[in-house]
């Protein structure tokens, strides 16, 4: 259960290249910013094409320009937590973590809403809506809302950027325990170094 | 109160308002969606061509209308060759004028809420599962709505209003095209109907005031983000 990858990704005038050999555990992005660390999670949702290259989870090839294999971003299975959340704002927060939940085949659901309340500590919030969250709190149901899509692994986009010290831990908690209760691969993205040694197992740096 | 043949006129004003906005509704959705996610050579051009009845002389485009529905016309010959129908002097005529005149303010307010919608959402919907289609109407199309309502309300507005065009096209035609304008104009023609004029501007008045309070009310039901005008 992994991340293989290894791409080029035409970014304004320049090209972005990354190669991540599988690894289990959490894989993170590391650079300063501008380097293309977005780009490369949105290369492998499906958001943006790469020139060339390969992106394969866990065995399933999502792209293969040789081959000419390019899944859509509703086939390939990837919870990504943007770095801006992206909740739907005119949905409940129900709503928004059950919005992929009811998407994905059966099979690949591995939580349900109530589980999902519970491992993140955000049951009280089923019936809010987005505006009215807190940063933590918001960030927590974008995560929720990733993991009941039945994802084949993570995507992270600096995930603790909106956050101040203290709800930086709840979250970097949340994340250890779906890196070691649910056994996801995780790709993180993150330009903190700290937070870069506390959570990933191996780190491959952009730029 | 109105009397039973000003009743008349204001369910003929408002039976061809409702058609225009019917027929111009959809036309307008695509152009505008067309406008605000597509690019493509001509564009430029066809924002000019949409915009074109706006800065019209009315009276132009009711023209142009009659050269091209009129008996001689392309269009004109293809309905009645086609369905064996026209557009002269009926009060489908009058429709497809206010439905043009309406056009411009109508893709101009759905494209405005199009725009507004954070594309990023989208994608977002995209990764969850959601097919193309499905992100736009799950996502898109409920942020947008109520832009579009406010367009069809102003578009609705505009068409009560429409003049020019109409007169032009499908001439004055009682019971037919003569719509709550046209027939204040023709009131004011005759010597002692300034009563008749008086509830039928009244009317008017009642009608776009009333249009427009539904437009405001659907804009901050939305959040109040969104300006229509």
């Amino acid at each position: 259960m992994s991340f293989d990858l290894a791409i080029a990704v035409p970014r304004g005038n320049r090209t972005v290249r990354v190669r991540i050999e599988p690894a289990p555990g959490i894989t993170a992005l590391f650079g300063p910013s501008g380097v293309g660390k977005t780009t490369v999670l949105d290369a492998v949702a499906g958001l943006v094409r790469p020139a060339e290259g390969h992106v394969a989870i866990a065995g399933t090839t999502l792209f293969d320009h040789a081959a000419g294999i390019d899944l859509p971003p509703e086939r390939r299975g990837c919870g990504y937590v943007f770095q801006d959340g992206r909740l739907f704002p005119h949905k409940s927060v129900r709503d928004n973590l059950l919005y992929g939940h009811r998407l994905a085949p059966p099979e690949r659901r591995f939580l349900s809403l109530e589980e999902a309340g519970r491992f993140l500590g955000i049951a009280d919030l089923f019936d809010r809506h987005p505006r009215t969250l807190s940063g933590g709190e918001a960030q927590r149901v974008a995560i929720g809302r990733a993991l009941l899509s039945g994802p084949r692994a993570l995507l992270m986009d600096e995930p603790l950027s909106s956050l101040d010290a203290d709800r930086r831990d709840g979250i970097m908690q949340v994340i250890e325990r779906i890196r070691d209760d649910l056994a996801l691969p995780i790709l993180y993205v993150s330009h903190d170094h700290a937070e870069v040694d506390r959570l990933a197992s191996r780190v491959v740096e952009l730029g | 109160m109105l009397t039973a043949a000003e009743w008349a006129i204001v369910a003929l004003s408002l039976k061809v308002a409702f058609a225009a906005i019917a027929l111009t509704l959809p036309v307008a959705f695509a152009l505008a969606w067309v406008l605000a996610r597509k690019a493509f050579y001509g564009r430029m051009m066809l924002d000019t061509l949409v915009h074109l009845p706006l800065v019209l002389p009315p009276v132009v485009t009711g023209w142009l209308l009659l050269l091209f529905f009129g008996a001689q016309g392309t269009g004109g010959r293809m309905l009645q060759a086609l369905f064996g129908t026209t557009l002269m002097f009926r009060w489908t005529g009058a429709a497809l004028a206010a439905g043009i005149m309406a056009l411009p303010l109508m893709v101009r307010a759905i494209r405005l809420s199009l725009e507004a919608v954070d594309r990023r959402l989208e994608s977002a919907a995209r990764t969850l599962g959601a097919s193309r289609l499905r992100a736009y109407a799950s996502v898109t199309l409920p942020l947008a709505l109520p832009g579009i309502g406010a367009a069809v309300v102003l578009g609705f507005a505009r068409s009560l209003g429409e003049f020019g065009a109409t007169i032009t096209f499908v001439s004055n035609v009682p019971g037919e095209t003569r719509t709550l304008p046209l027939a204040i104009y023709t009131a004011l023609q005759v010597p002692g109907a300034e009563d008749s004029v008086t509830r039928m501007a009244i009317a008017s008045v009642v009608l776009s005031l009333a249009a427009l309070a539904v437009s405001e009310w659907l804009v901050r039901r939305g959040g109040g983000r969104a300006h229509v005008l």
